[in-house]
């Protein structure tokens, strides 16, 4: 065994790497850890970025993640740790006798250890067609590009292949709105990882979300002149194709070392230590081949990139025995989980259990006494431990009558929670496959630091921070941990009937287009038949902002005020606001109040703070006579009872003000024209102010308007309830379109990011300022992009609820008197 | 109290939508119906045991409906407060005879309050 020792006089030894994926880079990072500066490091890149998690590409397709978010190592980084990196400069030549790498745009670096990380290639099958322009593969953000491009206009996706990466692409393309047909060669998806009835229930889920999946479909040609129009199958059928993407396997890149003379064979050879036939080239990642093995998932490679670190910081190790692999498919609201050998052979013992109702499969495949395979569909939260149980090979013959049932069974027999199946793992469990972080890590580093939330342990450890699978599990440590400490943490479910909190729960809906209550229901697997009072109004505002015009209002998930637009009072009688705006009202209006107030007998009427007139004791039974009249005299409805836009109020302004800059009352009455009838997170307030004396309260608004010599002076985020808080500024614009542009943007991030019932106010001190700055403020494209969806999403909701006819009937719910049965 | 039960047609299931209730007056007092999620009826008195709140106008979710004026939620199989909260809203007896409601009252209590 050669080790590598420091050299005599200290200068930095150069270790230079190719490819800057996530095996080099992991690998990089192990030895920053156990070796700081003991090399001067240089990493060549074929692709033009740093180093970010591959494993997120589907969630970027889905869009569920932006760039930025799945960046494992920024810039900075490679500043930091001294790192020369080369972007999209590949390596074309190593000159082992030199011990020189040539790129591609000529640099030549000098190594004293050479490390290859090059990862490997989707293959493409050899059909007629394959370089049609629209034909794509799916393995860096590129292709990403390539297939949002197209997904951009719509139509048919063809996706060839039905494994893990092929169905990942399915769903993305069809969450961004194309048509998909998934071709599987095979007679089940995910042959390798599944068994046949795993393969069916997928199928069936997938079909249910309305993707078509072919199996043991052979793919004859793709069809096009210069761009792909359809897929012609062997069988005579053709799908139309705007896109193809090809995901059919990978294959190791090993050009680049079999060129240099190392010994290749599927992949490139090394030894337990990472070592290819050249003992100054290391290897690690999807490009090797150790003990006639190669792989394709991250977690081997992150146990390949430690023993390489340990390698080459001079630690002694036992060195790499090969992975068992486990899968689990990324796919929202598809709970799939694979490990180990299922194919059962002869002496092989198989224990199924089937819910069909929950849809609920399980299969443990069992040899000589040991855990050798598991196949779980649609509850995998037993995942980690059977996995567990695999790597280390225990005995199982005294648990398994129960084994199927999960450890809190196969323990004291106590009944299943999470925590307590978590508690069950040993500290070596494999929590975090992605980021091969084991529950030891995690429990020391809770205890150590002091860590209370998910999101915490997701900056210390890295768990769940990829695919998030594993959340659940992490939680369970937490819980496990801190026990009613835990409750305190920052992410907090909707209310008892789920897991998910607000942000997570508005997110699923976007990227699973769930578009019902119950859909969400389904999907994210509240644990209530229908929710309760709390989480059905939020998902249904939920809904609503996410599909303007597409979902349909559900009045029984809404708080009687807005069921019945007018505010219950506490004898039962209600409410009616009708709107003035901008505080401007007129004889004819208030005559036609004076008029509804003697009619129905309204005990009081009442000037509110808010600029408009109040009726207050309306019996319910009058309620839509009192709409009718008021709409007679042109008015509607106030929502004074709503999550949603509530007054503008205004001051004198210019028009008689001896003070006034500007016209504010005008101002007011376009920002409320403008924002009514708007359904918000929480009620939203505005006002506009004629001069800086500030008539009209508009620093303590959601968004208030302070007109000046030369504009107007817009702030957001006023608060004047139980807790005062002022306006911030936002900016000075110069003209009235300005200013409704800001607002309307304002309002729609607002309406885009704020948890259902956070005021404005809130949501800012939670997100910053500057963010609200940087989305509204800087970035003047999207700030128009947000008020073209706030214009949207009005153009479906501008109608005044009194003049809906159908509103009408909601405030006849009586049923004519009993009769005596016969 | 011993007086026996009479039924009383208050109308078709399909006349209140899911997860909603309708109401009818009766002297004694307002009787809110109820219809779940799974199409299940429940009858009981229209007054929260807080304060009176009309609880036909809560939401409903699944056997249990939350009062409009302070939250709290009421069982509606038993009419009792659910949680932290005590009182009860009483409870009527329901039957379905061919898609039809049939509220179990005694005659007295049935008696539409004169207008
Ligand atoms: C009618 C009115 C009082 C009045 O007679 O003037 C009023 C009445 C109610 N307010 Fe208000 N607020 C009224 C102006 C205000 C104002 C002043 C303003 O809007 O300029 C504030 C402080 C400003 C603010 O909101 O930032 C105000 C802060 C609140 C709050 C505390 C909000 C907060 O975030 O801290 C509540 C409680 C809540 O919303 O949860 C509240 C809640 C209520 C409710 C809706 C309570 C309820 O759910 O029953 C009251 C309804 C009475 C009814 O049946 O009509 N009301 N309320 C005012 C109606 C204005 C309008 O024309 O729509
Ligand atoms: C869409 C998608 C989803 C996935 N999901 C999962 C998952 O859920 N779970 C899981 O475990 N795994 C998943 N994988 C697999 C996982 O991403 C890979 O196993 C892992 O990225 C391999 O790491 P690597 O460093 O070996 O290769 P890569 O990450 O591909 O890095 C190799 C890098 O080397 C560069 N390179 C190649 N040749 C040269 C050269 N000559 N000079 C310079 N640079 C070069 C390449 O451009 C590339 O950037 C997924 C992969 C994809 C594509
Ligand atoms: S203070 Fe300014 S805005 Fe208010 S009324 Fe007077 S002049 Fe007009
Ligand atoms: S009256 Fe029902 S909760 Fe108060």
């Amino acid at each position: 065994m050669t080790y590598i020792s420091p050299r005599p006089h200290g200068r930095p030894e150069r270790l230079v790497v190719v490819g800057n994926g996530m095996a080099g880079m992991k690998a990089i990072e192990e030895t920053l850890e156990r070796a700081p500066g003991r090399y001067a490091i240089t990493v060549f890149g074929a692709e033009p970025r740093v180093n970010y998690n591959r494993i997120m590409l589907s969630p970027l397709l889905a869009g569920e993640k932006s760039f930025p978010e799945i960046v494992i190592n920024d810039a900075g980084w490679y500043e930091a740790n001294g790192i020369v990196l080369h972007q999209g400069d590949p390596v074309v030549k190593i000159d082992r006798e030199r011990q020189v790498v040539r790129s591609r745009a000529g640099h030549e670096v000098s190594y004293d250890r050479l490390l290859l990380a090059t990862g490997s290639s989707p293959i493409v099958i050899p059909v007629p067609g394959k370089d049609l322009e629209g034909v794509v593969s799916f393995r860096d953000v590129d292709d990403v590009e390539r297939m949002l491009d197209a997904a951009s206009a719509g139509g048919n996706a063809v996706v060839i292949g039905g494994g893990l990466l092929g169905l990942e692409a399915a769903v993305g393309l069809q969450a961004r709105g194309m048509q998909v047909s998934v071709v599987h060669l095979a007679g089940w998806l995910m042959e390798r990882q599944l068994d046949q009835a795993a393969g069916f229930l997928l199928q069936r889920e997938l079909e249910g979300r309305g993707v078509t999946v072919l199996t043991e479909a052979d793919t004859a040609e793709i069809v096009g002149t210069e761009r792909v129009s359809a897929v012609r199958l062997k069988d005579g059928c053709t799908l139309p194709a705007d896109l193809v993407v090809m995901a059919v396997g990978i294959r190791p890149n090993v050009d680049l070392a079999r060129n240099a003379g190392l010994e290749v064979e599927r992949g490139v050879v090394v030894d337990d230590f990472m070592t290819t036939s050249d003992p100054a080239i290391l290897a690690v990642g999807e490009c090797i081949q150790h003990r006639r093995q190669c792989y394709g998932l991250v977690a081997p490679l992150f146990e390949m990139a430690k023993i390489c670190a340990d390698r080459l910081a001079g630690i002694e190790t036992n060195g790499y025995a090969g992975s068992i692999t486990s899968t689990k498919l990324k796919v929202t609201g598809v709970d799939l989980f694979s490990a180990g050998e299922f194919q059962a052979g002869d002496d092989c013992e198989d224990i199924v259990f089937r819910d069909a109702a929950r849809g609920i499969y399980k299969r443990l495949v069992i040899e000589d006494g040991r855990l050798k395979g598991a196949v779980l569909y649609g509850d995998t939260r037993d995942g980690a431990w059977y996995f567990q149980l695999m790597r280390t090979g225990e005995e199982i013959a005294g648990t398994r009558d129960t084994l199927i049932f999960g450890p809190a069974f196969a323990g004291a027999g106590a009944p299943a929670n999470p925590s307590q199946a978590v508690a069950a793992l040993g500290d070596d469990a494999e929590i975090c496959g992605c980021n091969g972080v084991c529950k030891g890590r995690i429990v020391a580093a809770i205890q150590s630091e002091g860590l209370t939330t998910v999101d915490d342990v997701r900056r210390v450890t890295k768990a769940s921070g990829s695919c998030g699978s594993c959340t659940g599990l992490v939680e369970g440590l937490l819980q496990a941990a801190l026990g009613d400490g835990y409750e305190a943490s920052e992410v907090k479910p909707v209310c008892p009937c789920t897991v998910h909190d607000h942000d997570t729960v508005r997110r699923l809906i976007r990227v699973g287009r769930l578009k019902s209550i119950p859909a969400v229901m389904q999907a994210l697997e509240w644990r209530t038949p229908d929710g309760c009072h709390v989480c059905r109004p939020a998902l249904n505002y939920y809904l609503l902002a996410a599909w303007p015009g597409e979902y349909v209002d559900h009045a029984a998930s809404r708080f009687v005020n807005e069921r019945m637009h007018a505010n219950i009072q506490k004898d039962g009688t209600y409410s009616v606001v009708p709107r003035m705006w901008g505080g401007l009202t007129s004889p004819k209006e208030l005559r036609a109040i004076a008029d509804v107030a003697e009619r129905y007998r309204i005990p009081t009427v009442k000037v509110t703070g808010g600029q408009r007139i109040d009726l207050l004791g309306v019996k319910k039974e009058d309620l839509a006579a009192v709409w009718a009249d008021l709409n007679a005299a042109g008015m509607v409805s106030g929502h004074a009872y709503g999550k949603a836009l509530r007054t503008v109020k205004t001051c004198v302004g210019s028009e008689w003000c001896r003070f006034g800059t500007q016209d504010s009352t005008a101002m007011g009455v376009a920002l409320e024209r403008l924002t009514w009838d708007s359904w918000t997170p929480h009620k939203v307030k505005m006002a506009v102010s004629g001069c800086p004396r500030n008539c009209a309260e508009a620093t303590i608004k959601d968004f208030g308007v302070v007109a000046t010599e030369g504009g107007w002076d817009l702030h957001v985020a006023g608060n004047g309830g139980i807790k005062v808080r002022p306006t911030d500024l936002l900016c000075k614009v110069k003209t009235p379109e300005e200013v409704e542009e800001h607002c309307g943007a304002f309002l729609q991030l607002y309406r885009e990011e704020a948890r259902y019932l956070e005021r404005t106010a809130h949501w800012v001190e939670r997100v910053g300022l500057d963010h609200v700055k940087a989305r509204v403020v800087d970035d003047a494209e999207g700030r128009r992009a947000l008020y073209r969806r706030f214009l949207e999403s009005q153009r479906h909701a501008q109608d005044d609820p009194w003049a809906d006819q159908t509103v009408r009937g909601t405030t006849r719910n009586e049923q004519p008197a009993l009769l005596a049965a016969e | 109290m011993t007086e026996p039960l009479d039924w009383y047609e208050f109308g078709p299931v399909a006349s209140i939508p899911r997860q909603s209730a309708r109401t009818t007056r009766t002297d004694a007092g307002q009787i809110a119906v109820f219809r779940t999620v799974d199409d299940r009826i429940f009858a009981i008195p229209d007054r929260c045991p807080h304060r009176g709140g009309p609880l036909s106008e809560g939401i409903v979710h699944g056997h249990k409906v939350t009062c409009p004026l302070h939250n709290w939620v009421i069982d509606l199989a038993t009419g009792n407060a659910l949680g932290a909260d005590d009182g009860c809203a009483g409870r009527i007896p329901v039957r379905i005879e061919n898609g039809r409601i049939m509220l179990g009252l005694t005659r007295a209590k049935a008696e539409v309050p004169g207008d």
